[in-house]
């Protein structure tokens, strides 16, 4: 027996057994899950380039395609919605929405992050079976390659907003962006927590995937990204109103034009200034975050529970 | 030696495939969702431990409950009942190439998998150019893997899985992969794993490979442990095993089949003393085969054959009455037998069967017995193979 086989077996012989599969309690087993996710960050790291390289290899414009849905997106609303139905400020509608293209563009780029990673993070599961009945690793990753590759186009569409606000004058500067990157926060917590969530239910019964798409669809109505949040104020109050502001997208989206829609501040009808977001949106998005947090951890738990027959069920 | 490292203690899993996974279905079939159900017992009652630095074959029956077994020891399933418990790093080649992308280049995917088996970055940077070599594909190495040919394909993977750095290597019917030369030094690979020590647990039905490879057989039948111990007995079990399942079939079909005028009735076969369907016997013995044949009408101008082959339907040997000049035979009315004098058969240790198949006027077979008799072979277990010698070794 050579001396690599020696030193091996004593260092064998130290190490106490470990089970074979993590089958972590609900509560004391967070810190593992999140170790054992911690770990895996390089592979994680491969996982987004995997899904943004290979989105679309092949194509000859690349990664343009992913910046060029929610261009196309603003260009129908901004012509339908603005031009058409008149929404935008102009010698016609006095008291329209200034910049309406970027008020428009500052809901569509949240609106393609939360959905992008809720209905990849969904699919992330499935989509992945031959690793996930071949390999043990923390399945976790999978749904978070979604959000982490969907960062990456978010980040693109966020510098042609940014890039926007420039060429209309209007840039945003100093606490404003304070509000962007807490809606991201946001954003970002609450839909992973929705991704791991329906990812881990999505194997057991398939038709969540297809629930979730037409709900995203929906929901888009629900959150004011093409029209604005003044409207819903003259239209629905007392318990709807609380409603349609506790969406956490609904935060969001008013976060993000906070942040980017600088016209909204100097937004003026009939000559009298008025408000483009309610005014407590910080304290509304400090609270949605702590509850998305909460929500990410029960939903990992749940994940955790769910994960354990993964292989037999892809 | 002697530390265990793979600790499984009254392992049961149990698989309840239900079919319907969409909400209609659910719905549909309520209340009659056990008539959906498949439900089976992989593995009952396992109990094993396997030690450090040995080399563990599984085998058995398609569905005896190996994979299941790699995949519950890899932590990929959880076991219904009972622990699995392990010491040290764990790899698991259970597919190759796990979690290659076809449109990623072969650099890209070298990485990628070289993430999922295990391997951090910076190990993967340092062994880069040793995992391209291994390969020998270095002029497509940044080429999509989805131009490769499939033996490209697995050679890439094979030489990103050999460089994992496990304390326990789980292989699952992987080894054979690539060309001779490739396959050669995916062996001395696996050599080298043995002598650093490492505990490598592989699944195959190649069981020369097993006899070669392990210093432990583990034979699993309908999810439980069949036999266990050194590959020559545990092999014999299985190989016997097979035999009999082959007879069972062969029963079966003759059961089916409708009967010609000219037939085989009886196959036996003998060393010393009555013909029976069943020998054991020594290397270098004296084999006999008897075959009966019947008729209900008077026929010449018929042949009769034999041959033996082994378990894995390979024909050690075959010959027959115009083979051996002895034709043309006389008429056959009523009952008569054949005898074939095998006079010092130097076959290797196994289980043979003795098939015996018919034609009359040169043309294709009037009637076939296969596995007529069979033969049990011992011997010194110096070797493994079909011929016997009795080999020996000395430094000159």
């Amino acid at each position: 027996m050579t001396n690599d086989a020696e030193a091996r077996a004593v260092r064998l012989a130290a190490e106490p057994l470990r089970p074979a599969s993590p089958h972590p309690a609900f509560f004391s087993g967070t810190a593992r899950s999140v170790r054992d996710i911690f770990g895996q960050r390089e592979l994680l790291g491969l996982l987004v380039r995997r899904e943004l390289k290979a989105k679309y290899k092949d194509s000859a414009l690349g990664f343009f395609w992913s910046l060029a849905k929610p261009l196309a997106l603003l260009l129908v609303y901004y012509v339908a919605i603005g031009r058409f139905l008149n929404a935008e400020a102009s010698p016609r509608n006095t008291g329209g929405v200034p910049d309406f293209a970027i008020f428009i563009f500052c809901g569509l780029t949240a609106w393609q992050l939360f959905s992008d990673i809720v209905v990849g993070g969904t699919g992330s599961i499935l989509s992945n079976a031959g690793l996930i009945k071949k390999v043990y690793l923390p399945r976790e990753v999978f749904p978070l390659s979604v959000v982490g590759a969907s960062l990456v186009n978010f980040a693109f569409q966020l510098v042609v907003l940014v890039g926007a606000t420039i060429a209309l004058g209007h840039v945003p500067t100093g606490g404003r962006w304070l509000y962007g990157l807490l809606s991201l926060l946001v954003l970002v917590v609450w839909s992973s927590a929705l991704a791991l969530l329906l990812a881990a239910v999505n194997v057991y019964l398939r038709d969540v995937q297809y629930m979730v798409e037409i709900l995203i669809m929906i929901l888009f109505w629900a959150s004011p990204i093409v029209y604005a949040w003044r409207m819903v104020d003259g239209a629905i109050d007392g318990w709807m109103q609380q409603l349609y502001l506790a969406n956490p997208m609904t935060q969001v989206v008013l976060g993000f034009q906070k942040a980017f829609w600088v016209a909204g501040d100097t937004w003026t009808v009939d000559g009298r200034p008025v408000d483009a977001q309610p005014a407590n949106l910080a304290t509304m998005l400090a609270v949605t975050l702590v509850v998305s947090l909460v929500l990410l951890w029960l939903s990992q738990r749940l994940f955790t529970r769910l994960q354990a027959n993964f292989a037999q069920e892809v | 030696m002697g530390i265990p490292v793979i600790e499984i203690a009254g392992v049961s899993k149990h698989f309840a495939i239900r079919k319907e996974k969409s909400l209609k279905e659910r719905l549909v079939n309520f209340g009659r969702s056990n008539l959906h159900r498949e439900s089976f017992w992989a593995l009952q009652d396992l109990d094993l431990t396997i030690e450090s630095g040995s080399t563990v074959g599984l085998v058995g029956p398609n569905g005896s409950g190996k994979s299941t077994l790699l995949k519950l020891i890899g932590g990929i399933l959880q076991p219904t009942s009972g622990t699995v418990q392990l010491r040290g790093r764990l790899a698991a080649l259970l597919e190759l190439g796990a979690g290659f992308h076809p449109d990623l280049t072969g650099r890209e995917n070298v990485y990628l998998n070289a993430a999922v088996l295990g391997i951090t970055r910076e190990q993967t940077n340092r062994y880069f150019d040793a995992i391209v070599d291994f390969s020998g594909i270095e002029p497509f190495i940044d080429t999509q893997v989805k131009f490769y040919s499939s033996g490209m394909y697995v050679r890439l993977a094979f030489a990103v899985a050999v460089h994992v750095d496990p304390d326990i290597l789980l292989v699952d019917e992987v080894l054979a992969v690539g060309d001779e030369p490739f396959q050669r030094k995916c062996m001395d690979r696996i050599l080298g794993f043995q002598q650093e020590g490492r505990t490598i647990v592989l699944v195959s039905h190649n069981l020369d490979q097993v006899a070669d490879l392990c210093d432990r057989a583990i034979v699993l039948e309908k999810g439980r442990v069949r036999a266990d111990g050194v590959p020559r007995d545990a092999l014999r079990v299985l190989r016997a095993d097979f035999a009999q399942t082959q007879r069972e079939d062969v029963e079966k079909h003759a059961a089916a089949t409708g009967a010609p005028t000219l037939r085989i009735t009886d196959v036996a076969v003998a060393t010393h003393g009555t013909p029976t369907d069943r020998v054991m016997m020594r290397p270098g013995d004296d084999l006999a085969v008897f075959v009966t044949v019947g008729a209900d009408r008077p026929i010449d101008g018929w042949n009769v054959g034999i041959s033996v082959r082994n378990t894995s339907g390979q024909r050690v040997l075959s010959t027959d009455a115009v083979m051996m000049g002895a034709a043309p035979l006389a008429a056959v009315h009523g009952t008569t037998t054949a005898r074939f004098d095998l006079p010092g058969l130097w076959i290797g240790e196994g289980d043979y069967t003795v098939d015996a198949a018919l034609s009359v006027d040169g043309l294709t077979e009037a009637d076939s017995v296969r596995e007529g008799a069979h033969l049990t072979v011992t011997s010194t277990g110096r070797y493994v193979g079909s011929t016997f010698v009795e080999p020996r070794i000395s430094l000159v």
